[in-house]
């Protein structure tokens, strides 16, 4: 089986977002693979190991997300595409991004291609579906259950808490919710056979997109920080009569019951 | 300029969704003056277009088709592409719900547009309507313009008002039929878990449990508070990874995101991964043993004590305040 792994480097959540003259401040944060692409990397490497076949991680970034490319490969990842962006791409927005790893993907003939449903950083949850329609392949969003049967592929996804039991077939795109397994640490033999793995970096001159072809149709104006939240009300006295006064201060205070 | 907005009302268990209505709202604010246009799928949806005009919709376009008793992103990105070329709206909003973030995308891709997904509030009107939504899941906003093309956006629940409801207005209503085919995805069973239908995403109040809660049966007491406020049952990562709860419970940087009027956060320590996922909240209330514990510092409200003998008795004081108001 030819699978598919959609990955972003992302900011490490515990990192304090920081943001000086409208940007996010990256000196010397901690970046991390999305947490959500992790499930979608341990379910890769578990439908290949079952089934057969080949995993490819394929990001979309600069130099830097080689590490986190890396980390995928020492995971059990088999290849490692990135499309190193950094010098043609300006702005990106998720438009952008689908557009251009369509483009890589559209010859590659993906039996099964895997994202997070939504990154940590950026937050929309739109790169999958959008690349899975501009592949006319169906897609499914939130899994969190995958079982394959020759092209049939049955799925439980978590709709709002509920979980739905759907089938469909190959070719596909699924993006992974949470609980749809334990992601696997990098082994140490993981990590010295990762330094050998293939590593394919490709530049939009490779896949013949002309920037202007891929620009945003969104732009950001401003980054800011939410206003600081000022530490509230610590209430005192007999247990029963704080709860007491706390009803007193939501209903009338607050006004929120 | 005004504009033509197209807004998609969602019908959950046979009755409107709220973020239909806060989808109308934020439609008017984008439209300018222009014409807001709600759309609503189903098998059935007839006797629901009423209360669209009410909330403001200028007009009602409806579908119906077996094929969309149930949501699929084939056929509800069918019907709705169907729609669109009928209308040619300028702006569309949608909820972002489950089903909103899975289809927006589709249709976005199809159309070859942006799309501002997630969006908490709009600035500004018509051609200068500028979106505010949240990054690294709250911990920081930015500010989005749509550069050229449709503005299609998906509003977060809960954060746009809906427009007062007005029962003198009523919205004309339209049905277009629409040949649904090829469905590749076939729906065998939805297995309902969440709490008597109220959705985390949506509810209004949160009672939301962390490791503090020590078991299954923990939730017990948080899940009868919820019950007399209303509200929703969440969790944080702590509880979830304990395998105290479903990880559709989860709240946090991974997990849901939530901004309910009351967030009610018990035996949860503040994660920074968990604030991420609830800071936003308009109050919210912390119930820990450790009075050093990090919720308190985004707290409106603190208890200091234990969760098992707070809880209860709020949940006692809740009754007598609902039996008295």
């Amino acid at each position: 089986m030819n699978i598919y792994v959609l990955v972003k480097r992302t900011f490490d959540t515990e990192e304090k977002i920081v943001v000086s003259g409208g940007k996010i401040q990256e000196d010397g944060a901690e970046f991390i693979i999305n947490p959500y692409d992790e499930y979608a990397i341990e379910e890769a490497i578990q439908v290949r190991d079952a089934q057969g076949g080949e995993v490819t991680v394929l990001t979309l970034g600069g130099e830097d997300a080689e590490k986190q490319l890396r980390t995928a490969l020492a995971m059990g990842a088999d290849k490692a595409v990135l499309i190193n962006i950094e010098d043609d791409v300006e702005e990106l927005d998720q438009f952008t991004a689908a557009q251009i790893i369509s483009e890589y993907l559209k010859d590659k003939n993906p039996d099964l291609i895997l994202a997070g449903n939504v990154a940590i950083d950026g937050g929309s949850g739109q790169v999958g579906p959008r690349v899975a329609e501009l592949l006319g392949i169906n897609y499914v969003t939130t899994i969190t259950n995958l079982e394959i049967d020759g092209t049939t592929v049955s799925i439980k996804r978590d709709v709002e808490g509920d979980t739905e039991v759907l089938e469909t077939s190959l070719p596909l795109l699924v993006t992974a919710q949470q609980g749809l397994n334990e992601p696997r640490y990098p082994s140490l033999p993981g990590i010295m056979k990762a330094k050998k793995k293939p590593l394919e970096e490709v530049e939009l001159d490779d896949l013949d997109i002309d920037e202007d072809d891929v620009e945003a149709k969104t732009e950001t104006l401003e980054i800011y920080l939410p206003p600081k939240k000022e530490a509230g009300k610590v209430l005192e006295g007999e247990l029963a009569d704080q709860v007491k006064e706390l009803v007193q201060l939501l209903h009338s205070e607050a006004k929120v019951v | 300029m005004s504009k033509k907005v197209l807004v998609l009302a969602e019908a959950r268990e046979g009755a409107l969704r709220n973020v239909s209505y806060e989808a109308i709202a934020a439609g008017k604010q984008i439209s300018n003056g222009g014409e807001v246009v709600s759309v609503l799928l189903g098998d059935t949806v007839q006797g629901l277009t009423a209360e669209l005009g009410k909330y403001g919709a200028d007009r009602v376009i409806t579908v119906e088709h077996p094929h969309l008793k149930q949501y699929t992103s084939d056929g509800y990105g069918q019907a709705l592409l169907a729609v669109i070329e009928q209308e040619n709206p300028q702006a569309i909003v949608f909820g972002h719900t489950a089903l909103g973030k899975d289809i927006s995308p589709k249709i976005a891709s199809k159309l070859q547009i942006g799309l501002v997904s997630d969006v908490t509030a709009i600035e500004g009107e018509g051609d200068a309507a500028v979106y505010i939504r949240p990054i690294y899941s709250g911990k920081a906003f930015e500010k989005v313009k749509v550069k050229d093309g449709i503005e299609f956006v998906t509003i977060r629940p809960n954060n746009i008002a809906p427009l007062a409801k007005d029962d003198s207005k009523s919205a004309d209503v339209s049905a277009l039929s629409v040949d649904i085919t090829n469905l590749r995805t076939i729906i065998k069973e939805v297995v309902r878990k969440s709490s008597e239908g109220v959705d985390l995403s949506e509810a209004k109040v949160v009672i939301a449990g962390g490791r503090g809660v020590k078991s299954e049966e923990g939730f017990a007491p948080l899940k009868e508070l919820a019950d007399v406020l209303g509200g929703a049952v969440g969790a944080s990562r702590g509880a979830c990874d304990a395998d105290y709860c479903d990880y559709s419970l989860q709240i946090g940087q991974t997990g849901k995101v939530v901004t309910p009027d009351l967030y009610i956060a018990a035996g949860i320590s503040g994660a920074i991964q968990h604030l991420a996922g609830m800071s936003n909240s308009k109050i919210i209330v912390a119930i820990n043993k450790d009075p050093e514990a990090n919720i308190f510092k985004v707290a409106d409200y603190g208890i200091v004590g234990d969760l098992f003998e707070v809880i209860p008795l709020l949940t006692e004081e809740f009754k007598q305040l609902k039996v008295n108001a």
